[in-house]
């Protein structure tokens, strides 16, 4: 069974950034928070890495608008040459318009897929919402969560010592 | 020293992450609708039906029943067409921009802005159908494997027309989806309802603000943001080539675009202030929808205007100046042909009345800057009608000119959209929230921070 998750609940973003860093620089790890929004400094508190979303859109958005242009060039060139009023067989500034709108679409596609796969959700249950209070998570509280075997309650209690904390708890996970 | 309030005006001055969660959310959640909502939702859902029973009429009978006639083809469709997507143009890039300019004051308006530009380009894009001689064949327009062998004529402006409404009205749908979710969790848990929980709580996707999920979160966002202002330049840009890929005198123009894109967020943001005001006054939100909001749309309708001058001005002298005298004919067709009381209505709609605005004190006055709106939005109908019965009605061969007179049914089909985005905005009002409750959280913790 893997170790519980420690759950502190506070009662502002300050208070709760403050944790963040006391608990990183003693070394606890699988640190997270439930915030109702995202709190400035928050990632650089608790050492989150880096997201990897911009590369994907944009070698998708990259193909997405290569491949409709290479459609365009084929259709009109070689599939199905049509003569309109003697204009070229390869009118690529009309394509570029379509490309374009494809390059948008599959990047935008992409990203959203690369939040979904980041995130884990839909996820509809967690062991987080068993925690009392934890609806106001979404509202006006703020909680920094533990997921580190070393870690129990009294620790995490000595640790705090000193910052508002309104309740810790420690769910089974 | 601290630095000055980025919520000045915006915020109630003591409030609390609480209160504003409650005070939005509230409104979904824990009032009954008024007497005002439901009258005004059993005249929308009329006109709705009315909407629907016209479109099936037309599909029945044909477009002989609307005004369009052998010269002025585009007729009123076209013209409704544009003036929609031109509204829908601006919720998206208004929430983007004033995301990625860092506007405070986008907290309460980004929400129903987008919601407004979902519903305005699903309406606009009925429109190119209800125009066609052949409805059921509007699926044409897509590459498609078919057993004809036919590929869709890329060179042509319907195709990319058909292409960028597709693609900005999937993109908005994602872009507003993903800054709903937050508070989909918080209605999810504020609600009483079983109801309520689950339907929340399937919106909201098992979102529990992680720290980890609001980096990713923000990030997609932002970058969404960046990626929406160059779709909403090429969204109207291209309906704006429509027109200008032609060879028509009034048409053929290179301002075009740049005008056509300048005409959308004109009329767009005249459109969030009536809608702004609307769900202030209805929902009861003056508290987060404040007289800074309408100051400063006030100011931005007030560049629009000038930027729709110069507009004009630069298609007046080009037409002057090509020295081709159909392009003067039209010139001059526009000032005294059939449609000139309209065109004259049209400019001072356009350009002498939100001259009102250089007025701080027009500008703090909520009913002056929304009787301007209404009035531009009016102004912005008209340009679209008249650019194209103007150029349709006085083209190159004489023979074929002739006045577009509108039919009972082109003005009940219009009427009809506008009770179907009225029916859409009374629904969401009362099921989704109407701000953006994380994005106020996030106002005030800044506020705080400057204290």
């Amino acid at each position: 069974m893997t170790a519980p998750l420690l759950l502190a609940e506070f009662e502002n973003p300050e208070t709760l950034l403050q944790a963040a860093r006391r608990a990183r620089e003693a070394g606890l790890r699988g640190l997270d928070a439930h915030t109702p929004f995202p709190v400035e400094g928050l990632p650089d508190a608790l050492a989150l890495p880096e997201p990897r979303l911009r590369l994907p859109m944009l070698l998708a958005g990259l193909v997405a608008a290569g491949l409709v242009f290479a459609m365009c060039w084929y259709s009109a060139v070689v599939d199905y040459p049509l003569n309109l009023g003697g204009r070229p067989l390869n009118s690529w500034q009309t394509f570029v318009i379509l490309a374009f709108e494809a390059g948008i679409l599959c990047a935008t596609l992409v990203g959203a897929l690369a939040f979904f796969l980041g995130s884990g959700l839909p996820r509809l249950h967690h062991p987080v919402f068993a925690v009392p209070g934890f609806e106001r998570a979404s509202q006006d509280r703020f909680f920094l969560s533990v997921a580190d075997p070393l870690a129990d309650i009294p620790r995490l209690m000595a640790l705090l010592e000193g910052i508002d904390t309104i309740s810790v708890h420690a769910v089974p996970r | 020293m601290s630095a000055p309030d980025p919520a000045a005006g915006l915020l109630p001055p003591q409030a609390t992450y609480r209160q504003l969660v409650a005070t939005i959310s509230n409104r979904v959640q824990r009032r009954k609708p008024g007497r005002a909502w439901l009258i005004a939702f059993a005249l929308a859902s009329l006109m709705t039906l009315m909407l629907a029973g016209c479109i099936a009429l037309l599909f029945v009978r044909g477009i002989g029943i609307l005004g369009n006639n052998t010269g002025v083809v585009w007729g009123f469709p076209i013209a409704n067409y544009v003036w929609w997507i031109g509204i829908g143009n601006a919720g998206t890039f208004i929430s983007a921009a004033l995301l990625l300019t860092r506007q405070p004051w986008r907290a309460a308006i980004n929400r129903f802005a987008e919601v407004m530009t979902i519903f305005a380009v699903s309406i606009a894009g009925i429109f190119p159908i209800l125009h066609l001689g052949r409805p059921g064949y509007a699926y044409w327009l897509t590459p498609y494997p078919n057993s004809m062998d036919l590929w869709p004529q890329w060179r042509s402006a319907l195709v990319w027309d058909f292409a960028s409404i597709v693609a900005y009205l999937v993109f908005s749908l994602i872009f507003f989806f993903l800054g709903l979710i937050p508070d989909m969790a918080t209605l999810r848990d504020r609600a009483r309802t079983r109801a309520g929980q689950v339907i929340y709580g399937l919106l909201a996707l098992g979102w529990r603000g992680s720290a980890r999920h609001w980096q990713l979160h923000d990030r997609l966002y932002r970058t969404l943001a960046a990626l929406a202002l160059p779709l909403v330049v090429s969204v109207h840009s291209v309906a704006a080539m429509d027109f200008a890929a032609s060879l028509m005198p009034g048409w053929q123009e290179t301002i075009f675009p740049p005008y056509f894109v300048i005409g959308a967020l004109f009329s767009g943001f005249g459109m969030v202030v009536v809608l702004a005001a609307l769900i202030r006054q209805g929902l009861g939100l003056q508290a987060v929808i404040t007289h800074r909001h309408f100051a400063v749309m006030g100011k931005i309708i007030l560049a629009g205007s000038l930027g729709m001058a110069l507009s004009y001005g630069t298609e007046w002298f080009s037409a002057w100046t090509s020295g081709d005298p159909a392009e003067r004919e039209h010139l001059r067709f526009l000032f005294t042909g059939d449609y000139a009381p309209l065109y004259l209505a049209m400019l001072g709609c356009n350009l002498l009345v939100p001259q009102l605005l250089w007025s701080g004190r027009a500008r703090r006055s909520i009913a002056a800057v929304v009787a301007v709106a209404v009035v531009l939005n009016i102004g912005m109908w008209l340009e679209r009608i008249l650019i194209i019965w103007n150029t349709l009605s006085h083209t190159h061969l004489p023979a074929m000119r002739g006045v577009f007179v509108p039919t009972l049914w082109d003005w009940l089909i219009l009427a009809g959209s506008l009770g179907f985005f009225a029916f859409l905005m009374l629904v969401f009002a009362r099921i989704l929230p109407a701000a953006a409750m994380h994005d106020l959280g996030r106002l005030l913790h800044q506020r705080e921070q400057s204290r």
